[in-house]
């Protein structure tokens, strides 16, 4: 009897755990939408920060976002899935892998701040470029790498092995079978992987304060050449991102509308890490249909 | 095999595929070796330059190490004579720290039951996403939250002036506890099915089978999930440095504003010029961090070596 009671106690705490959790979080968006969505508006997502006055929007730092974020993927993605590819079929166990396998998950525990303390060791201070793009997402690669390395692992690791060995018994060579079998299959759970790292990336700023910088300059979104200062598209020229603005404005903002850019721009953020975690979803989902001709 | 038959163009084909093939596989395994070996020598280069860096403040300024470890008067370019002390800072971080853990574990590992043993359906469907969504949730969103929400709140209704180790240790354990709960969920569902069946059979309810068996079963890597839970919460720097105050003294209460180190580094390191004395003494303290967060790997490596036996 005794021991029954204890039973439904303990179950009656487990639930309370659930329900505080997914309380939590409904509180949590509850508070970002209804306190952000309503700043944001054609006006607040297309016009510059302002410095002193109130009214500014975000538009510089949208675009930044994106860009370091396109930038970073170009860069981490391929580094990613070819060392995925190595961890999962030519690394042989030994002492070697595991030195590897220990660089990355050291890699992946390091603190965002000390990622970005060696981006301003190297790429800010020792290359002399300043506070760069190219800076920031070098930074975030270091900081993505191990994740992507582990998605396509994991997601080569899941093909099945009859698949694999029937290639390799058709006398095709490994990589070749790595090519054309493994990484067709696990293409899907490779993309999902990697639509969540982005959403991972974008609301990243501790790593990207003192490599991509704290500020802007005045961007002509007419001047399409990346050579040019004052091209949004030059890679060496220094770039807040949303995330970091939302710490800058709160912590040494000048406006005297800090809550309501601060509130549009959280929104927008959290919206923004929503899409690509459904994006990622709905796509590794319709892919994996598609390319297995399940239902 | 293809030597037997007489030569084609078939034969000639597949002759020339062959060699292609040999020379593609040697590309694309070199390729992918050299992906390897960026990834080694990324991480030995993280290591070589912080640490390079780090270690001026004591070989080119003369800090003594042990003083700027132990020292509580952190005050670099105060009047008077300057003097470089961290402790406040790394009581301010463990705190944290260590806190945060105090309470994201129960919860965390509380979640993580339900959802293998309690109500995998639900814990699925719901809670699953729920915490997804949570690890989403970028870290200056959960600053600024604690800035405009729980900072009044506090101040309010405890003692203080709202920004305090509390605040800090609240919004770190919100952040830490989907992590927490992710690794150990993974810990419970591993456990096979033999040992909540053998315990059913011998009368067990299911909380005895889950105080006695699942957990001391799975007690490694619940404590794994804690570990890293705690690493996550030492190397936060932007939602921690929003509502914890940043001051320097050691907190006499938990509603006193007091600093970590990642904060310090985070506030400071642009402010001063690159090469001075207290400069250099923040890239000691990004050492700290990095020794410390290479130290939480090891503990995470010695854990899940146990899990083996």
């Amino acid at each position: 009897m005794n021991s029954r009671i204890t039973d439904r106690i303990a179950t009656g705490i487990f639930y309370t755990i659930a329900a505080i959790m997914v309380a939590l979080l409904l509180y949590l968006f509850y508070f970002i939408l209804s306190n952000g969505v309503p700043q944001i508006s054609w006006d607040f997502l297309t016009s510059p920060s302002s410095a002193y006055q109130a009214g500014g929007g975000i538009r510089d730092q949208l675009f930044n976002s994106f860009y370091i974020l396109f930038i970073t993927m170009i860069i981490t993605v391929p580094l990613g899935v070819c060392g995925g590819v190595y961890m999962a079929e030519y690394a042989k166990p030994g002492k070697i892998t595991n030195f590897i396998r220990t660089c990355i998950e050291m890699l992946a525990s390091l603190p965002s701040i000390v990622v970005g303390l060696f981006g301003l060791l190297i790429f800010v201070n020792i290359t002399g470029w300043g506070y760069t793009i190219i800076g920031g997402a070098l930074a975030l690669t270091i900081f993505n790498i191990p994740v992507m390395v582990r998605v396509t692992e994991d997601a080569i690791n899941s093909v099945p092995k009859e698949l694999k060995e029937a290639s390799l018994a058709l006398g095709i060579t490994r990589w070749h079978t790595i090519k054309t079998v493994l990484l067709p299959y696990a293409f899907p759970g490779i993309l999902t992987g990697a639509i969540l790292a982005s959403g991972r990336v974008f609301g990243e700023a501790a790593a990207l304060l003192y490599t991509a910088g704290l500020s802007t300059p005045t961007l002509d979104y007419g001047n399409w050449n990346p050579l040019a200062e004052n091209s949004p598209l030059n890679i060496f020229r220094p770039a807040e991102t949303l995330a970091v603005h939302i710490w800058a404005v709160n912590t040494q903002g000048l406006i005297p509308d800090i809550r309501e850019v601060a509130n549009g721009a959280a929104a927008v953020l959290v919206i923004a890490v929503l899409v690509f975690n459904i994006l990622a979803r709905w796509l590794g989902s319709v892919i994996h249909k598609k390319l297995t001709a399940s239902k | 095999m293809a030597k037997a038959t007489v030569n084609t163009s078939a034969e000639d084909r597949l002759i020339l595929t062959n060699k292609n093939r040999r020379w593609d596989e040697v590309r694309g395994r070199s390729l992918v070796t050299i992906c390897a070996i960026i990834m080694i020598a990324a991480t030995i280069s993280v290591t070589v330059f912080l640490a390079q860096k780090g270690l001026q403040s004591f070989t080119v300024n003369n800090i003594n190490p042990i003083a700027y470890l132990t020292s509580t008067n952190w005050n670099p370019v105060g009047s008077g004579e300057a003097s470089y002390g961290i402790f406040p800072f790394i009581f301010g971080s463990l705190a944290v720290t260590f806190l945060s853990a105090l309470v994201a574990a129960p919860l965390g590992i509380g979640a993580a039951i339900f959802m293998s043993e309690i109500s995998p359906r639900f814990g699925k469907k719901v809670l699953q996403p729920v915490i997804e969504l949570l690890v989403g949730i970028p870290s200056v969103v959960y600053g600024f939250i604690g800035l405009v929400v729980l900072v009044p709140l506090v101040r309010d209704n405890l003692p203080g002036i709202g920004f305090s180790l509390f605040a800090g240790v609240v919004v770190l354990t919100v952040m830490i506890l989907p992590t927490v709960t992710t690794i150990a969920t993974d810990a419970m569902r591993s456990l096979p099915d033999s040992l909540r069946q053998g315990s059913m059979a011998l009368g067990a309810t299911r909380w005895q089978t889950i105080r006695k068996v699942l957990i001391p079963a799975a007690l490694p890597s619940l404590l794994t999930a804690i570990v890293l839970g705690m690493a996550r919460a030492f190397g936060e720097a932007l939602a921690v440095q929003m509502v914890i105050g940043n001051s320097r003294d050691i907190p006499e209460t938990i509603f006193d504003t007091s600093a970590t180190l990642t904060t310090i580094v985070t506030l400071n390191i642009g402010h001063t010029t690159y090469g001075s004395i207290e400069n250099n003494t923040l890239w000691s303290m990004g050492l700290i961090l990095l020794v410390i967060s290479f130290l939480f790997i090891f503990i995470v490596r010695y854990l899940s070596g146990r899990r083996k036996v």
